[in-house]
């Protein structure tokens, strides 16, 4: 599966689990604050990226910054992989 | 702000909101802005919502009860000096808790915007305001010293309230300091909270602007109205500034203050603002609702520089003492409301902060809460509230709940849960796991909700007997 993909499903299981429908598609442009999911969502999809990929690219990232749109937070555990 | 803690207001000096407002230093175009409304504080001094209604409310203890800040902001600069004490009800509190609030804190009057509260105890006063109306104000007897009740960011049951007094509250306040320009201040606090509440007592007593925050506003749309006005001084937690630096409009702002409380400011949110404003003075400040505000840190470090604790922060005194952190000072609540006059401060006069501290050479690093007491985003969870909806489960035998360190909102609440049948089958646990979740789910909010559930064999006992607690 790919990186992508995994990140995706991510998103999906959490707003389905926190009842917080994701309102846009997410593309690449998508900002992650206007998804409809909140602060908490994203700070459990990043617990359990971290559990799945072994990175939490906020944490060991040398360049500290917070992604905006959905492709940041892809290219953010793509680099921190890579 | 320039400096790490100014000196205390000589206590003379601050005596009523509404007299500071009309002192001849305030200067005339400071607004109070909301997206409901604006208005002059200078204004404020002569006209308010509560008019010459005023003058039923002297001497009384009164509950605050405002449909909006802005409308709070309005009604307590009214009450400030002429009700005895003042309660001031915080948005996300229920309102099943204002019978006990109320003989708590000995009320006689609710004051209020909106919907009148359908469950005030018999015997007290309802008395509703307008924002929207304005009226001069009676000659009421102003120049009481009016105690304010403010609610601790507390974990379950009750809330606790501890008792401040304007001096107490404007103690880390500083005089205003000509030269530097127009002060525009703006929190993403709610000011019906102790964060927040300073941010508007600084901006009254600086003679300065203030932008307030919206409940129910996108973080992008505040940003843009924050720009707007220019807003200089901007305070939030580390978990809010997280937020604007995710948004996509952390442009539309640039402050040349920003300051962050109430959550570890940890190394990567200080540097993302300082990549987002790099001539900006970029500050976390140590403040409780019942220690008020402690120190200031601006030099883009996380953590606090020892020498604090040796040679004190100005005014307060700092001490470490089984690595948690006391703090000793006049900003200190002075005890808490209702309950028989309990006192914070031990004999010594030091409040225990509870804050777990870790030397690491020439400076203190924040651990995290004794107790296991988990910070998410600012709101704090007890473990044993959540372990004790877990364990209620029958398939539960024990359950420890404990922080997660997360990037985004400083904690994360998660479960180890040993089974009542540990020869459960791998199947039956992912069943167990959903159905705790369920069960958590109904009884507490999203965010003392754990975030993830790991079946264990056993756990671990201290000395005590007790499930030995683990630190954010």
């Amino acid at each position: 599966m790919s990186l992508r993909t995994t990140i995706r499903d991510e998103f999906a299981k959490t707003a389905e689990e926190q009842q917080k429908p994701i309102r846009a598609p997410l593309e690449d442009h998508t900002v992650l604050l206007e998804s409809g999911l909140d602060s908490l969502c994203f700070a459990i999809i990043v617990s359990r990226l971290e559990d799945e990929l072994g990175v939490d690219p906020f944490t060991t990232a040398e360049d500290v910054y917070f992604p905006v749109t959905f492709g940041d937070f892809v290219s953010f555990y793509e680099n921190a992989l890579r | 702000m320039k400096t790490p803690c100014a000196r205390d207001a000589a206590p003379a000096e601050i005596l009523s909101l509404r007299a500071i407002l009309a002192g001849a230093d305030h200067r005339s175009g400071a607004m109070l802005s909301a997206p409901c409304g604006e208005i002059a504080f200078a204004d404020l001094a002569r006209r308010g919502p509560l008019g010459d209604r005023q003058t039923r409310l002297a001497g009384r203890s009164v509950i605050l009860k405002a449909s909006s800040q802005f409308a709070a902001a309005l009604a307590l600069i009214d009450l400030d000096g002429v009700a005895e004490s003042l309660v001031l009800w915080p948005p996300d509190l229920g309102l099943e808790h204002l019978p006990a609030i109320a003989l708590a804190a000995g009320a006689t009057a609710i004051v209020f915007d909106g919907e009148p509260p359908a469950n005030a105890p018999a015997g007290v006063e309802l008395i509703a305001f307008d924002p929207r109306r304005l009226a001069p104000r009676a000659a009421a007897a102003v120049g009481r010293r009016t105690r304010w009740a403010m609610f601790t960011s507390g974990t379950s049951g009750v809330p606790k309230m501890v008792a401040h007094t304007l001096q107490s509250l404007t103690g880390a306040i500083g005089d205003n300091r000509p030269g530097e320009g127009d002060v525009v201040w703006a929190t993403f606090y709610d000011i019906r909270r102790y964060g927040g509440l300073q941010i508007l007592l600084r901006a009254i007593l600086g003679g300065a602007s203030m932008v307030l925050s919206d409940e129910g506003e996108a973080v992008g749309a505040f940003l843009e109205r924050l720009g707007r006005h220019r807003a200089s001084h901007i305070s939030g937690t580390p978990s809010h500034w997280r937020r604007a630096l995710m948004s996509g409009h952390i442009g539309r702002i640039s402050p040349r203050v920003v300051r962050l409380s109430g959550e570890i400011a940890d190394q990567a949110v200080l540097a993302a603002l300082r990549d987002a404003f790099p001539g900006a003075s970029i500050g976390h400040a140590y403040a409780s609702t019942e220690v008020g505000v402690a120190f200031e840190v601006a030099d883009g470090l996380e953590g606090f520089p020892a020498a604090l604790v040796e040679h004190g922060a100005g005014a307060v005194e700092l001490a470490v003492v089984d690595d948690t952190l006391r703090v000793r000072s006049r900003r200190i609540a002075a005890g808490y409301v209702g309950s028989g006059g309990a006192t914070l401060a031990g004999e010594d006069g030091f409040v225990d902060t509870g804050d777990l501290l870790e030397r690491r050479g020439e400076r203190y690093h924040f651990l995290g809460r004794r107790g296991g007491v988990i910070n998410v985003g600012g709101l704090k969870v007890s473990p044993e509230e959540v372990e004790a909806v877990i364990n209620r489960h029958p398939g539960v035998a024990m359950s420890r709940v404990s922080g997660r360190r997360s990037p985004i909102t400083g904690a994360i609440v998660v479960a180890e849960v040993v089974p009542a049948d540990a020869s459960s089958p791998g199947a039956d646990q992912a069943g167990l796991r959903a159905s705790i979740l369920d069960a958590c789910r109904h009884c507490l909010p999203a965010f003392k909700t754990p975030a993830a559930i790991r079946i264990v064999p056993a756990l671990e006992l201290g000395a005590n007997g007790k499930v030995a607690r683990l630190h954010a």
